[in-house]
């Protein structure tokens, strides 16, 4: 089992970072899945976490300049990790001026992810910072509790207002109450509603569009037989809600979420070469 | 100074105002020491010269609110008086500002025992000399919150700063991050190969901060594990002495070793004054290197050819001197001259250091 990479472009350095840091705000462990093509940051589905899942995907020749991995055995070309993805992001974070970011599998006293930053310096060699970030080997007998999760049967599937603004919105509802109602229908309206003893207060948002999906079974008339109007609605725990928008450092291109009525809301935000996936379960 | 103790010491000297701070377990200590030639009026015995000087210290907290807003210090005072009324108990600082504006603060002071760190830069194995702003550069790499760093002599003629894990905190839980830095980064290097200790970056930093924007080089003296670690900042009219504890060897934890941890001290014991006692014990009867005009190895002179100071240092607690202190080459051997006559003892006075253990052991007794 290797793992060899290396970033030598700053603006790939610090789009990587950006991502990094978005994954360590919205977990405090997660697994991170190693493919000869891409990279995976993976938190599943567990009581500890709240029932919050996420599955984040990032195309490594976007990213890394030299990217050399060998999985646990030939037919099974993957490595799969824990770590916890507050270090990386705080090992990247001085590397803003690097001139190169070297990260390596190694296994000195214990399995650690070595990130090497040569940085610039006035005497004849570049200083070199290591940053020795201990992760954990996942067996393979555990990757199946790793899959990517499929995408819900959702009852609505809208697109997010812009996130800067929904974000404010919800941080400033995130201090009346502990949960939060999203609702949305097919027409684009999406609201936003809390309800304490004393106060209920709604946000409305209008226009945002709704994504089309081919369905599966390829009949697309049941869609126009919803009710446009009718709404799904879910109550989420607003202190999650939170942390993904607030984690959001980068616009991104596309941004929608798909209500299952009373069950769960599956985010999905695109950029350019990052997708990131997050469920947030339906309290009960 | 406020980073390391609550209490400012404050003791005028002959050669000089020092400040100085210790902190509660007795594992860091710094002393600024400015000359003289810093002030504008230096007296350190008041109107009557032949009267003792007092030494006081304060809280750190009620200096502190005095200078508070920097900035605006700047703008509006003109001077600051510093003077102590032991009768009433009280340090004045005056602050004279535009508009023909004087802010009086009446400070409660204590009086109290001789607050010196024991220690001996000539004797430490390794010393470094570096940038301020190469040793900020590598700090900033270490979180904010750790607590020690182990700075060592690699391989290779590197010099290594690493963050430090306590060994029974499980090895495989905590992120370990190391910079390693070039010879040549260095002003000076003169270590012994494979040489390492581990200190509190707190206060380190805190100096850091001072010597970044004072502009000034650090150097670092150091020795076996378990010795203190003194980190020295020196331009012409201003001396700096940061003494840390550091970790006797990996295994053992962060001892608080006495403010004696000298060379040649027993080991230390928690009776500060016995320490003390055989501190003397054994400057009296040892040899040390003396320098060139006599003066033993204090630690607040080591007489060394200052070099020129490049910007005045601008944070300090009293307002900048006026044109005292020029930085200019042409004045700078005349001031080294005059300095070394401030410094070096006429035969009837002793020579500082001796004067104040003199002093401790009347303390003790």
């Amino acid at each position: 089992m290797r793992f060899r990479a290396k970033i030598v472009d700053l603006a790939c350095l610090n789009h990587f970072s950006r991502v990094i840091n978005t994954i360590a705000k919205l977990a405090k462990t997660c697994t991170l899945r190693l493919t000869v093509s891409k990279l995976y940051f993976i938190l599943s589905d567990k009581v500890a976490n709240g029932g919050v899942s996420m599955w984040c995907e990032l195309c490594q020749g976007n990213f890394f300049d030299e990217f050399q991995m060998e999985g646990v055995a030939a037919e099974h070309n993957e490595i799969y990790l824990e770590l916890v993805p507050e270090n990386l992001s705080r090992a990247l974070k001085t590397a803003q001026s690097a001139k190169a970011v070297k990260i390596k599998l190694t296994n000195k006293h214990c399995p650690c992810l070595r990130v090497a930053v040569e940085l610039p310096s006035l005497s004849s060699s570049s200083r070199i910072v290591t940053h020795d970030i201990p992760v954990g080997i996942i067996p393979r007998r555990l990757w199946n509790d790793f899959r990517e999760p499929s995408v819900p049967d959702f009852d609505v599937s809208i697109y997010l207002p812009v996130l800067k603004t929904m974000k404010s919105v919800v941080e400033r509802m995130k201090n009346l109450s502990n949960s939060i109602v999203i609702e949305a229908n097919l027409s684009g309206e999406m609201n936003l509603k809390i309800e304490t003893d004393l106060v209920s207060v709604t946000t409305h948002f209008k226009d945002l569009g709704n994504p089309a999906w081919a369905s599966e079974d390829g009949c697309q008339s049941s869609a126009q037989d919803k009710d446009l109007e009718s709404m799904a609605e879910a109550r989420i725990d607003i202190k999650k809600l939170q942390q993904l928008l607030a984690g959001q450092q980068v616009n991104p291109t596309k941004a929608l979420c798909n209500i299952v009525s009373k069950r769960i809301v599956h985010f999905i935000l695109l950029h350019e070469d990052v997708s990131l996936q997050y469920f947030i379960p339906a309290l009960a | 100074l406020s980073r390391i103790g609550d209490e400012l010491y404050l003791e005028p000297t002959e050669s000089g105002l020092s400040l100085r701070a210790v902190n509660s377990s007795r594992s860091a200590f710094a002393s600024f020491l400015f000359a003289p030639l810093f002030f504008q009026l230096y007296e350190p015995g008041g109107r009557q010269p032949s009267r003792e000087l007092v030494r006081c210290k304060v809280l750190m907290k009620s200096f502190l609110g005095v200078f508070r807003s920097l900035p605006s210090l700047e703008k509006t005072v003109g001077k600051c008086l510093i003077l102590l009324k032991p009768r009433a108990n009280r340090l004045v600082v005056q602050l004279h500002c535009k508009y023909g504006v004087t802010k009086t603060h009446n400070l409660a002071f204590q009086e109290c025992e001789l607050l010196q760190a024991v220690f001996d830069t000539q004797g430490c194995a390794s010393s470094l000399c570096a940038p301020a702003r190469v040793l900020s550069e590598a700090v900033v790499h270490f979180p904010q919150t750790l607590a020690e760093v182990t700075l060592g002599a690699g391989p290779g003629g590197k010099i290594s700063l690493r963050n430090y894990v306590e060994d029974e905190a499980a090895p495989s839980k905590t992120m370990v991050t190391e910079l390693r830095l070039a010879e040549d980064e260095f002003q000076t290097v003169a270590v012994t190969p494979g040489s390492r200790i581990t200190f509190c970056l707190k206060e380190f930093r805190g100096l850091l901060t001072f010597a970044e924007a004072s502009n000034l080089p650090l150097t670092i003296h150091y020795d076996a594990p378990g010795r203190p670690v003194v980190f020295t900042l020196e331009d012409t009219v201003l001396e700096v002495h940061l003494v840390l504890a550091t970790l006797s060897d990996p295994e053992s934890e962060l001892q608080p070793p006495t403010a004696n941890g000298a060379s040649h001290l027993p080991a230390p014991s928690d009776d500060f004054a016995d320490d003390l006692e055989s501190y003397m014990i054994a400057m009296e009867t040892s040899t040390y290197d003396d320098g060139p005009s006599g003066v033993p190895p204090s630690p607040t002179f080591p007489l060394r050819t200052p070099r020129p100071a490049e910007s005045d240092p601008e944070e300090e607690e009293e307002e900048e001197e006026e044109g005292a202190v020029p930085g200019t080459p042409p004045h700078k051997k005349f001031r080294s001259l005059f300095f070394g006559s401030v410094l070096t003892p006429g035969g009837a006075s002793p020579a500082p250091t001796q004067e104040v253990l003199a002093e401790d052991s009347d303390g003790e007794n």
